[in-house]
C-alpha cells in the first residue's frame, strides 16, 4: 500500500503524486469516475497502474489516499 | 568551447567513468546523462536521490543542515537550538547570509548559535535534563523570543532522547511553542530529507495554531514560499509582488517570523520559489486549506516577466494590469543592464553544480546575458527536479547528479567553460585551474540575485568574475612555452622572454 495524492490540474484532468518516490504524473484512465463510485484501477501516463478502493467522489481535490500498486513502471 | 554533440557528451561521460572500479562505474553511470528533451520522465535518463558511494567525494550535506540551516534557521524571531555536540551549530552559524531586520540578541536571533553543547556524560546519561535547563535559561535571557525549535544532531537519535516530551513540558511552562525536530544528520541520503522533516514539523507543530482565528483578509493575499532571503533575495522579490498590487502575508522563511508562518493558511495563493525544499508544505496546504500553489522564477528579466504574468493570471484584472505596469517600469532598466553586459558576456559558457532550485532557475538569467549553460547538476535533487530541468536545458547538454569531486573536475577540464557556478568547496579548485567561479549557494557574499534589482547585480557579478584580468595570468612567465607567449597589454611578458 502506498500513500498517494490525487489532484486536479487546471484543465480538470486528474493528476497523481507519490510522495515517497517524488513521482508526479498524469492519470490517463480511471476505472470508476462518477459521483457515487470513484476510484478503482488507475493508469498513469508512465504506464504504472494503482488501485484505489472505490468510494464516493471526494468533495475536493487534492486528496491523500491509500492505494495499492498493481504494476509500477520502473 | 562550442556545443558538444550527443555522441561527444556520451563519450565524455564514458571516459570519465573509466577510472572507477566496475561496481562503482555501474552505479555512477546512472547519475550522469546527456540531456534529452524528448524524455518525458527524468527517471528514464538520470537517477537521483540515492545514497552517495563510499569513497568518492560528495558535497552533500546532512538532514540537520537541511532543517536547521535551510528551513528553520532563517525564521528570525525563534531560537533554533542545535541540540547535541557543539560543532554542528558553530560551523553552520551565520554562513548562509539570510538577511533579516531586527536587533540580534533581543528580538531576532538569526546569526546566533544556540547549542546544548553535549559532553560525554550527556551521551551516557541522556541530555533531556540539559535541554529542559537550556529552555528555561533561554526564557530568562531572551524573553522576547517567540518560540524555540530543537534541532536534533546525530547523537540525539542514537541515544534515544525524548525531546518531544521535554518540548511539550517546556512549552506549557513558558506558554510559547517549542518544536522538536527529528532532523538527525544520519537520516536520509542528503539535506533533502532534512527539508522534508522540517516541513513536516512545521505542519505538525506550527501551521494550524491560528486556525479559526479572525484574520483581516484581502483578495490579494499571497505568501512567498521557499525564498531564504540570501543577500536580500526575498526583499527584491517582495517589492515586485507588492508593486503589482498583491499583499505578501508571509515570507518562508527568509526574514520570516513565527507569526507569518502561522498566518500562511489564510492566504489565497502560495508562491513557491524553491520547489525542492518547500513543495511538501505547499502540497499540504493545498490539500488541507485549499490554497493553490504556483512555482515561479525570479532570475533574469525574461523569466521574471513570465512569472509575473503567470502569477497575475491567478487574480483579477487589477493585478494583471499591475503586472504589466511593473514589467514596463523595469524594462528600460533591464535593457540598460543587458546593453552594458551582454556584449562582454555574449557566447560565454557556464557550468553549474548547486542544490535546490538554482541549477534550472538561473539558466534563464544567463541566457538573458547571452551566455549558455552547457552543463548542470544538483547535489540533492529528486526525480521531479530533473523532470523540470530537462525542459530548461539544451539538447545533449551534460547533466550530473550528486557529482563527485573527480567527475566535476574532469568534466570542467574537458568542457572548459568560461565560468563555473558552484559552491565554496569547489571554488578554489577551479580558480587554481584558471577558471572563474562564482559561489552560487549564497551568491559569493553578494546579492540579491532575485528580481529586477537582483538581475543588475547578477550581471555585474558574472562580468566581474569572467572579465577579471587575473585569469590570463595563471601561468607564470617562466613556465610559458616561448611560442605560446603572446603580447599582452603590459608587454612585460615579452621582456621576460
Amino acid at each position: 500500500m502506498a500513500n498517494i495524492m490525487v489532484g486536479k490540474t487546471a484543465v480538470g484532468a486528474y493528476s497523481f503524486y507519490l510522495p515517497k518516490r517524488d513521482l508526479e504524473d498524469a492519470i490517463v484512465s480511471m476505472e470508476y469516475d462518477s459521483a457515487d463510485k470513484w476510484g478503482g484501477e488507475i493508469r498513469l501516463n508512465n504506464g504504472g497502474t494503482y488501485y484505489i478502493e472505490p468510494q464516493a467522489l471526494p468533495a475536493r481535490f487534492p486528496i491523500s489516499l491509500r492505494a495499492r500498486r498493481l504494476d509500477a513502471a520502473e | 568551447m562550442s556545443e558538444l554533440t550527443r555522441e561527444e557528451t556520451e563519450a565524455l561521460i564514458q571516459e570519465v567513468l573509466e577510472v572507477y572500479p566496475e561496481k562503482a562505474r555501474k552505479d555512477r553511470a546512472k547519475h550522469l546523462a546527456a540531456n534529452d528533451q524528448s524524455v518525458e520522465q527524468s527517471k528514464k535518463c538520470i537517477t537521483s536521490n540515492r545514497k552517495s558511494l563510499p569513497g568518492v567525494m560528495t558535497v552533500r550535506g546532512c538532514a540537520y543542515a537541511g532543517s536547521k540551516g535551510v528551513v528553520w534557521g532563517p525564521i528570525k524571531d525563534m531560537i533554533h537550538v542545535s541540540h547535541g555536540p557543539i560543532g554542528c551549530g558553530q560551523y553552520s552559524r551565520a554562513g548562509r547570509r539570510n538577511y533579516y531586520v531586527g536587533t540580534t540578541g533581543v528580538d531576532t536571533f538569526g546569526t546566533m548559535n544556540f547549542t546544548s553543547d553535549f559532553q560525554e556524560k550527556d551521551i551516557v546519561f541522556g541530555g533531556d535534563k540539559k535541554l529542559a535547563k537550556l529552555i528555561a535559561e533561554i526564557e530568562m535571557l531572551f524573553p522576547l523570543h517567540k518560540g524555540i525549535s530543537v534541532q536534533s544532531e546525530c547523537p540525539i537519535g542514537l541515544i534515544g532522547d525524548d525531546i518531544e516530551a521535554v518540548a511539550k513540558k517546556g512549552a506549557k511552562e513558558m506558554d510559547k511553542p517549542i518544536v522538536p525536530v527529528r532532523c538527525e544528520g544520519f537520516r536520509g541520503v542528503s539535506q533533502s530529507l532534512g527539508h522534508h522533516i522540517a516541513n513536516d514539523s512545521i505542519r505538525d507543530w506550527v501551521l494550524d495554531k491560528r486556525d479559526g482565528q479572525a484574520f483581516e483578509a484581502t483578495p490579494y493575499d499571497v505568501s512567498i514560499i521557499g525564498d531564504y532571503n540570501i543577500g536580500g533575495d526575498a526583499w527584491a522579490s517582495r517589492i515586485l509582488l507588492e508593486e503589482m498590487g498583491l499583499r505578501v502575508v508571509s515570507q518562508w522563511s527568509g526574514d520570516g517570523t513565527l507569526a507569518e508562518i502561522e498566518k500562511t493558511p489564510k492566504v489565497k495563493l502560495n508562491l513557491l520559489h524553491c520547489y525542492r525544499s518547500m513543495n511538501y508544505i505547499s502540497r499540504h496546504m493545498e490539500e488541507k486549506y485549499g490554497i493553490p500553489w504556483l512555482e515561479y522564477n525570479f532570475f533574469g528579466p525574461t523569466k521574471i516577466a513570465e512569472s509575473l504574468r503567470a502569477i497575475a493570471a491567478q487574480f483579477d484584472d487589477h493585478i494583471k494590469e499591475g503586472a504589466e505596469r511593473v514589467i514596463a517600469k523595469y524594462q528600460p532598466m533591464m535593457e540598460a543592464v543587458i546593453a552594458k553586459y551582454k556584449p562582454r558576456l555574449q557566447g560565454k559558457t557556464v557550468m553549474l553544480y548547486v542544490g535546490g532550485l538554482r541549477p534550472r532557475h538561473v539558466i534563464g538569467a544567463y541566457e538573458d546575458l547571452g551566455m549558455q549553460v552547457i552543463g548542470t547538476g544538483y547535489e540533492f535533487a529528486h526525480n521531479d527536479d530533473y523532470d523540470r530541468t530537462i525542459k530548461e536545458m539544451g539538447n545533449a547538454t551534460l547533466l550530473y547528479d550528486d557529482a563527485t569531486g573527480f567527475e566535476l573536475e574532469e568534466f570542467i577540464k574537458r568542457m572548459k567553460p568560461d565560468l563555473v557556478g558552484s559552491g565554496i568547496k569547489e571554488k578554489y579548485v577551479f580558480q587554481k585551474m584558471g577558471i572563474p567561479l562564482r559561489q552560487m549557494h549564497s551568491w559569493d557574499y553578494s546579492g540579491p540575485y532575485h528580481g529586477y534589482d537582483g538581475f543588475a547585480i547578477f550581471a555585474r557579478d558574472m562580468d566581474m568574475a569572467i572579465s577579471n584580468p587575473c585569469w590570463s595570468k595563471q601561468t607564470p612567465p617562466w613556465k610559458k612555452q616561448p611560442e605560446a607567449l603572446e603580447p599582452t597589454e603590459e608587454g612585460d611578458l615579452k621582456k621576460v622572454a
